[in-house]
Formats: C-alpha cells, sequence, structure tokens
C-alpha cells in the first residue's frame, strides 16, 4: 500500500476555481437529501457532504482551509435536518483538519491510500457526531458496529470513485 | 509570542471555530429544548438554497413519469380499471353499512353529549426531499405557509399517520416522521384500548411506550391516534403490533410497523382543519343507512309521471301494463330504458346497483330498518339499464354525498353534476368521522 511520507515541498498543493468550490458541496447536499426519497438506506450508508470536505481538505493541503470547508459543509448539513445546528459542524470541522494535516503529510493521492484514509475519517467523524449529540445536546443515539462497518466501507469505496470524477476539478497552483 | 501563534496558528483557528460551535449548540439548547425560532433563519437559507432544486427534479421526474405511465405504458390497464371498477362498488356498498354502525355511534355521542372531532379541509402536497440522514427522520414537502400549513399540523397518507408538521417555511414545510426519536404521539390498541406514547427509535423502528406490562397485546393488532396529542384526531391508523417484549421500568417493548410506508412517501395529505364540535341531533337521528343507500341508487320515477306515462305507453300499444298484470313480481328498476317485462311498479319505493347483488347481503341483515326496507318491500336488485346505456362500465349513479372520499381517477356521474345537493348529507362536513378509520377527504388535489 503505497502511503509514503512526504515533505511539505514534495506534495502537490490543488486549488478549486469558484464554481467547483461551491457547486460541488451544494451538489452533495442536495444529492444526499434527495435520493433517499427512493432509497432510503442511502442516508443511513453514504454521507456525500462528508467525501467532499475529505476530498477538499486533501486536495488542498490547508488546515485552516480544510476546517472552514469542513465546518461550513458540515453546518449547512445541520440547518436541513432538525438536530440543533453545529453537531455535523463540529465533526466536520474536526474532519476537514485532520484530512488537510493528513494530506500535507502524506500521499493520498491513489485509490488504497485514499480508501483507508476515508475509512479511518469516517469513524473519526462518527464519534466526534456521537460525542457531541451525546455530550452537548443529550440526544440518544446508538451506534451499531455492523451497521457502522458496513457505511464505512460503503463511503470509503464511494469515496475512491467520486475523487477519482473530482481530480478533474483541481487545478495545480 | 508571535512564534508561538505563528507556530500553533492553524491549531488554534481549529479551537476557535470549535468553541463559536459549541457555542452556538449552547444557545440553541434551552432548557426546554431546541429554541426553534432563533435558527429558523439560517435554515431558511439552507432550504432555500436545496429545494428548488428537488422541486425542478420532482416535477421533471411526475412528468416524465406520467408521460410514460398515461401515454406509452397501458398494458393491462383496462383489465385493473374493470376491476377496480367492482372494488369500488363493493366498498361504495360497504361504506353504507358502516354509516350505519356511525350513524348510531353518532347517536349515542349525541346521548352521551361527546365532542368528536372531523377532519374538515386537507392539502396534498408532495414530499421533495429529506435530512439526508439517518440521524434526523424529516422529509420536506413542497407546500408552506402559501398553502395555509403552519406548525404542529398532522401529516398522513390514506394508509395512515406520517407526522406532524415541524417548520414551515413560505412555500416548503418539514415535516418531523413518527419514527424519529423526537417524535411522539399519542396512540391506542383497537381491540384492547390500551393507551400508549408512539415514540422512534435510533434505528427508524416505531415503538409503542408506557403500555404496563402485565396487559395482554398480541403481535397483529392495530394501532390507532388517541387524540391524546392534541395533534392528530382520534382514531386514525398508526399501524399493527409486530412484536412484543418486556421493556423497563414494568413497560412492555412493543414493535410497531408503520400503516403508512415512511420509507417511500410521495404524496401525503396535511390535516389544515379539523372541527371539534358536538354531532347534530338531527342528523344522527333521521338518516340511516337504508336511507343513505335509497339515496344513492337510482330512485322510483314519481307516482303520477309514470302513471302518465304507462298509460300513454298502454294506449299506444294496446297492452296492459305489466305492473299492474303481475302485481306480485319482484320490484325491479326500470330506469329509463327497462328490459321488456320489467316494468316498474311505480308505487312502490325501489332501488337498484349493479346486477347480481342482493340487498339484504349488502346490508348485512339490516334490510328492514327504514325506507324502503322498513316497508317490508322486498328489495331486489338489478342493473340500471339507463346507467348501463350511458356508460356500460361506469357505477351506477348516485346522488352527491360529500361524506364520501373522492375516489382518484373515479368519473364524476351524471347524477351528481346534475343534482348537487339534491338530499341532505347524512355524515355533515365535508369528511367521515375519525372513528370510521376511512381515508381522509382530500379536498385539494395536487397541483
Amino acid at each position: 500500500m503505497p502511503i509514503t511520507y512526504t515533505s511539505g515541498e514534495q506534495v502537490e498543493v490543488y486549488r478549486f476555481s469558484l464554481p467547483v468550490t461551491v457547486g460541488v458541496p451544494l451538489l452533495a447536499l442536495f444529492v444526499q437529501a434527495f435520493v433517499p426519497r427512493r432509497f432510503p438506506g442511502f442516508a443511513v450508508y453514504v454521507d456525500l457532504p462528508l467525501l467532499v470536505t475529505i476530498f477538499f481538505a486533501m486536495a488542498r493541503r490547508n488546515p485552516i482551509s480544510g476546517l472552514l470547508t469542513g465546518a461550513v459543509i458540515g453546518l449547512a448539513q445541520d440547518m436541513l435536518g432538525h438536530n440543533p445546528i453545529g453537531i455535523y459542524g463540529i465533526a466536520k470541522t474536526v474532519v476537514g483538519y485532520g484530512a488537510s494535516s493528513l494530506g500535507v503529510k502524506l500521499d493520498v493521492e491513489n485509490a488504497g491510500a485514499r480508501l483507508l484514509v476515508t475509512l479511518g475519517f469516517y469513524f473519526m467523524h462518527a464519534a466526534v457526531y456521537f460525542t457531541v449529540a451525546h455530550g452537548l445536546v443529550n440526544m440518544t443515539q446508538t451506534w451499531s458496529w455492523p451497521r457502522g462497518l458496513l457505511a464505512a466501507l460503503a463511503n470509503a469505496f464511494l469515496g475512491v470513485v467520486l475523487y477519482f470524477v473530482l481530480d478533474k476539478f483541481k487545478q495545480r497552483t | 509570542m508571535e512564534t508561538v501563534l505563528g507556530r500553533y496558528r492553524n491549531l488554534i483557528i481549529l479551537v476557535g471555530v470549535l468553541f463559536l460551535q459549541v457555542l452556538g449548540l449552547a444557545m440553541q439548547v434551552k432548557k426546554n429544548g431546541v429554541d426553534e425560532e432563533k435558527t429558523r433563519l439560517i435554515r431558511i437559507w439552507a432550504v432555500n438554497a436545496i429545494t428548488p432544486l428537488e422541486r425542478t427534479l420532482v416535477w421533471v421526474e411526475n412528468g416524465s413519469g406520467d408521460l410514460w405511465h398515461n401515454y406509452f405504458y397501458l398494458r393491462g390497464v383496462r383489465a385493473e380499471n374493470r376491476q377496480l371498477k367492482e372494488q369500488i362498488e363493493e366498498m361504495r356498498l360497504q361504506q353504507v353499512r358502516l354509516a350505519d354502525d356511525a350513524a348510531q355511534a353518532r347517536r349515542l355521542q349525541v346521548l352521551l353529549a361527546f365532542k368528536e372531532q372531523f377532519i374538515s379541509h386537507t392539502v396534498a402536497a408532495q414530499v421533495i426531499g429529506s435530512s439526508g440522514s439517518d440521524l434526523s427522520r424529516i422529509i420536506y414537502i413542497d407546500k408552506g405557509e402559501k398553502a395555509g400549513i403552519e406548525r404542529d399540523m398532522a401529516v398522513m397518507t390514506s394508509d395512515g399517520i406520517v407526522g406532524k408538521v415541524l417548520l414551515v417555511y413560505p412555500s416548503v414545510a418539514q415535516v418531523l416522521l413518527i419514527n424519529d426519536q423526537s417524535s411522539g404521539v399519542g396512540a391506542l390498541l383497537e381491540k384492547t384500548r390500551l393507551q400508549g406514547v408512539l415514540r422512534g427509535t435510533a434505528n427508524g423502528e416505531v415503538m409503542l411506550e408506557r403500555v404496563m406490562s402485565d396487559e395482554q397485546v398480541s403481535p397483529g393488532e392495530t394501532v390507532l391516534t388517541s387524540g391524546g396529542d392534541q395533534i392528530f384526531p382520534k382514531g386514525l391508523p398508526v399501524g399493527t403490533v409486530t412484536k412484543v417484549g418486556n421493556g423497563r421500568d414494568l413497560f412492555l417493548n412493543i414493535k410497531i410497523k408503520p400503516a403508512a410506508d415512511l420509507s417511500k412517501l410521495e404524496e401525503v395529505l396535511v390535516l389544515v382543519e379539523k372541527q371539534e364540535r358536538q354531532a347534530p341531533a338531527e342528523e344522527a337521528v333521521h338518516m340511516r343507512a337504508s336511507d343513505i343507500l335509497a339515496q344513492r341508487l337510482p330512485s322510483v320515477p314519481d307516482k303520477s309521471a309514470a302513471d302518465a306515462k304507462s298509460a300513454a305507453t298502454a294506449a299506444k300499444t294496446g297492452v296492459t301494463s305489466n305492473a299492474e298484470a303481475q302485481p306480485k313480481a319482484p320490484l325491479k328498476e326500470p330506469g329509463n330504458g327497462a328490459k321488456p317485462g320489467g316494468l316498474p311498479d311505480p308505487g312502490k319505493p325501489a332501488t337498484a346497483a349493479k346486477s347480481g347483488i342482493q340487498a339484504p347481503t349488502v346490508l348485512g341483515g339490516r334490510k328492514a330498518r327504514n325506507s324502503s326496507a322498513a316497508n317490508g318491500v322486498p328489495i331486489t336488485l338489478l342493473p340500471d339499464a339507463s346507467a348501463k346505456s350511458a356508460d356500460p362500465d361506469s357505477a351506477v349513479p348516485r346522488k352527491p354525498d360529500s361524506s364520501v372520499t373522492p375516489i382518484k381517477g373515479a368519473q364524476p356521474n351524471a347524477f351528481q353534476e346534475d343534482t348537487p345537493s339534491a338530499q341532505p348529507n347524512p355524515a355533515t362536513p365535508s369528511t367521515p368521522p375519525q372513528s370510521s378509520s376511512q381515508p381522509p377527504a382530500d379536498e385539494s388535489k395536487p397541483q
């Protein structure tokens, strides 16, 4: 599995056009809200906004940019639900920061690395979400390991495909 | 100092952003729960950014679906149509029997000075999206403030309840489904009349809570709304019991399968107006099932007119009326184009329905309560020739009755159009009482 340690100078930093920066997260939120209307399992196993957060954070390789991207996407996701605003926001802020920090240190351009990174960040996201939901909002959420594992795998595989598509929008700095 | 700030800049910003969000969360969560009003504006922005796209896509999806289903894919439609019409006939007659029970219940309610709730107005809406998260089980519908929708209105389908309106935007509303964890509905078991609280679980299941463990509850039992939550009127179908187990604190753990398929909602009805009033005594006393049946089925022509007509016919043909020649023949409904040998006895009230349906069977032994049946006249239901000649497949013409929930796709008959208010309506306002478990009236069709 070629996850190689690289120095900050060796890794490439990418940027994205404004339409992509705004449009892709919006599209992810839209698909996430629309598809469960027909396929209810989609909302259970797939978190497209999380995948988009990870992708942008890893590609930009800037922790501040990553955490802000995560915060904005997470807050927007919160706004579509009925739970207090900020739970997804906090979880995705942490993921965005983590993904961009990891992107600085590791080469995450290949499929295997991306699969593992997405798997890891899915669990990190779930852990932060449940901690905040339990600790701050007093929501009673139950964690199911089989479902969590399935969801993590589904997101990881979908993420690899999605990142491949989104790679086309990258612009070298 | 500058070195420290520069070195830990990213971490400081992360902590700052997290702190702000935690602060925001703390402000939203108050002692009495989440303050929805404060978060309303930013939710509006998000909803307004997403829902136009969803609305457009749903419109395109429905348009293409309609085009395919209404113009191209029509295989088996005739057979299905015929089958559905037969089903409608059966259900209409069954409804007459149920109306008798409802009338009896109403009489008792009058005696006991009960108040009952009626669904007087519903708005049909289309589901355009969801929250996209299994931790927040909500849906978005394409009707909002402009359509008269308000917070805490009940949302249902013809199968059963769906949820309640949580937030209302100008043209969109957010509906909290009954399988969400924060949802709570007053419910009761149909047979045992045990009351409980319906709650969603984290897994999206629906549980009936607060039923004592020493009570007998069996799987398959139907669950209805109890009306105790002041949102759902009493008697709406909720679902059926699928599993019963022992829970905590001497309560049973009752798993419910919702009557409405919450995972595949497309159209829903929002209960925008319900009336609570006492059942009027005169309606309850005077109208009976046989009256309603008599109203719905083709009536006998006016005696004098029929006599004049038969006299004229006899004068023309020189033949005595069959009614006079065969006074003991079973009463038959002639319609306008009566069959040979089947002329009516105009002096007796008669009813008719589709061939092969006998009134005593339909009324379930209640044939001689009043009206034509009470007069001791045997009722033989024969096909209405006039109705058949107009539309061979159509239902027997009936008088209008707004208590009957309009059935989508059923053709309006001529009688309804001609005499819109010829008869008193037995069941007042436009909808049936809740206890009859009938689908709610859909007064506004989907646009």
